[in-house]
Parts: structure tokens; C-alpha cells; sequence
């Protein structure tokens, strides 16, 4: 009875990996400045580049960083998402065009509409190094303190929007 | 013959790609083989299997670029590695640090090696047990001596019919 049951145990234990392991998706890497301080920029504004924009003027906020660019088919899918989250004026959110040339950036908004309380431009890519950046869209949740408390990366759906973007959002407005 | 033509310049145009690649080269060969160097052990995240240094990604030559100015600056190769896990984690080195979240990754197989020979070892012991020495009666025993003494006979018979 051994004989079969050991190798049938071997079995059961590597297709549990294997169904662990496949169902992973590669391009989503942890990122280690969950917990820590959002890298301090200073960018000029999208709209208006005389302006500067920096993550310091947001103390004492808890907001959304979303990194989007005209180039980028998938932030056109997640899109309506950030409109509709603006309208209902939940959390402000601020937008990096990341890479991307300026009348490129404005022309996007004006097709697509702005849910933007203000877009900042990080033409060169920079920022978005320091950022950890590495394919966009991607989406961070920074607390009062400054302190990013989640990153997603690729496009946000409805559902990852209402089962933990918002209810972090409201808890980390409560502290 | 125009169409020949056409087609002996677009098979040029591969000439011209490379010719944008190299476009990279910074002015300072000894600082470019230094970053190529480093770039080698680190991995793109775009195309995961590519290195940092083979990797055409926008992001990878933006990161180049980031390393390239580091370095002019003076950090040591040490400090920008730091640079890097600390934005994208230890998922950029291809040679990963031994913590306790890699202790699988680091030791894993040699676990499952040693797990392998101890089930050999047990297989092959169990099986010796579980075949006993032949034991031969006296009449067997008076069988297999003549037998063995013909043998050496009649193979030399053999060998002289081959020959």
C-alpha cells in the first residue's frame, strides 16, 4: 500500500507548488518602498511648467500617486476608473506623465478627460526610477505621513478599487 | 530590377539598428565596460530574462544611464546595487542575498539531494533484506563444481571451431 500512497503524497505536494507557482504573475515584483517614505521629487506641472509640484506640499493628506503616460494602452483601460473615483471625491489624485512628451500628455487628458487634481511631468524618467517604476501604470497610496502604504502595479480595476485601494484609503483617513 | 534594389537596401537597415545601439557608448570606454560590468549581474525588469546590460527596454537603458551617472559621481559598485534593491527590490540581482525569505531558493535543492540519497540508501538496504543468500543442498552444490569444471573445457572447444 506504501508504494502507492508515498508517491501519490509527491504528487499531491509538487501539484499544489505548480498550481501555486503558475498562478503567480512574474511581473509582479514586491516593492520594497511599501513602508517607507515616498522618494522626495520636484517636478515641473504638466499644465502648467512654470509650477512645480513635490510630494512635501501633501503632508497631512492621504492621496493617490498614478503613474500613467499617453504611450501606455493599459492606463486607457484603467482610465474611466480614476474618473469615476474623482467624481466621487474620495481621495485626491495626483497624476506623473511619465516619459512621455508634454503636448503628448495634455492631448491624452483632453481625449480621455482629467481626474487629476494635478499632473506632474517626468519627461525623462527619472523620478519614476526613484519610484521604482518599471511598467505603467502603477499606482501608489501614500498616507498623512508621506509614507506609501501600497503600490499597484498595472491597471486598476473596479474591483482591486473597491476591495483595498478605498478601504485602505478610509482607514488610513481615520488615523 | 528596382525591386532588387529595395531589397538589397532594406537588407542594410539591420547595419543602421546596430549603429543606434551604439549610440549608448559613452565617451569614457573604461567607465562604459565598468557599468556593462555591473549592468551583466543585474536583471531588466521589462524583459525579465534579459540582463540590465543586453536588454533594449527603455527602462533598462534609463537605468543604464542612472548607473553610468552614478558611477560618474563616484559611488562604489556596492552603493549603486544598493541604489537599485532598494527601488526595485532584490528581484533586480540575479544573485539573490541569503535571508530568510530565500533560505528555499539558496538550499532548497541541496534539502531535496539529500532527501533523494537517503531514499536510495533505504530503498537498497530494504531490498538486500529482502533478498536472502542463496543457499545451495549438497547435491547442488556437486552440480554447480562439475559444471564448473566442464566450462573451461568447452568454451576452448568453441574458441577452436571460431578459429
Amino acid at each position: 500500500m506504501m508504494r502507492f500512497i508515498l508517491p501519490f503524497v509527491v504528487f499531491l505536494i509538487m501539484a499544489a507548488f505548480m498550481y501555486v507557482g503558475l498562478g503567480l504573475n512574474p511581473h509582479e515584483v514586491p516593492s520594497p518602498l511599501v513602508g517607507k517614505t515616498a522618494p522626495a521629487f520636484t517636478l515641473p506641472q504638466l499644465h502648467e511648467p512654470a509650477k512645480q509640484f513635490s510630494p512635501q506640499d501633501m503632508k497631512g493628506k492621504v492621496w493617490l500617486f498614478n503613474v500613467w503616460a499617453s504611450w501606455c494602452t493599459a492606463c486607457e483601460n484603467e482610465h474611466p476608473v480614476f474618473l469615476e473615483l474623482s467624481r466621487q471625491n474620495l481621495v485626491p489624485i495626483y497624476g506623473m506623465d511619465y516619459k512621455d512628451k508634454r503636448e503628448d500628455g495634455e492631448a491624452w487628458l483632453r481625449k480621455h478627460g482629467n481626474p487629476y487634481a494635478l499632473v506632474v511631468s517626468d519627461a525623462e524618467g527619472r523620478v519614476g526610477i526613484d519610484y521604482g517604476v518599471y511598467g505603467v501604470p502603477e499606482t501608489y497610496v501614500i498616507d498623512k505621513q508621506g509614507v506609501i502604504q501600497h503600490k499597484h502595479i498595472g491597471a486598476v480595476t473596479p474591483k482591486i478599487l473597491d476591495e483595498k485601494i478605498i478601504p485602505l484609503v478610509k482607514e488610513l483617513q481615520a488615523k | 530590377m528596382k525591386k532588387c534594389l529595395l531589397m538589397l537596401l532594406l537588407c542594410l537597415l539591420p547595419a543602421f539598428a546596430y549603429a543606434g545601439e551604439a549610440k549608448d557608448m559613452a565617451a569614457d570606454p573604461v567607465l562604459e565596460k565598468r557599468m556593462i560590468g555591473l549592468a551583466e549581474n543585474l536583471r531588466c525588469l521589462v524583459c525579465q530574462n534579459e540582463s540590465l546590460a543586453s536588454s533594449h527596454a527603455d527602462l533598462a537603458e534609463d537605468l543604464r544611464r542612472e548607473v553610468r551617472e552614478q558611477m560618474q559621481k563616484g559611488l562604489s559598485d556596492q552603493e549603486i546595487i544598493d541604489y537599485l534593491v532598494s527601488r526595485y527590490g532584490d528581484f533586480v540581482l540575479y544573485d539573490p542575498p541569503v535571508k530568510k525569505s530565500t533560505l528555499v531558493l539558496w538550499y532548497g535543492p541541496f534539502a531535496l539531494l539529500l532527501a533523494g540519497a537517503g531514499m536510495l540508501i533505504y530503498q537498497l538496504r530494504k531490498r538486500k533484506s529482502q533478498v536472502p543468500e542463496a543457499e545451495l543442498s549438497a547435491e547442488e552444490a556437486q552440480r554447480a563444481a562439475s559444471l564448473l569444471e566442464e566450462t573451461p573445457a568447452s568454451s576452448n572447444q568453441s574458441k577452436d571451431k571460431q578459429a
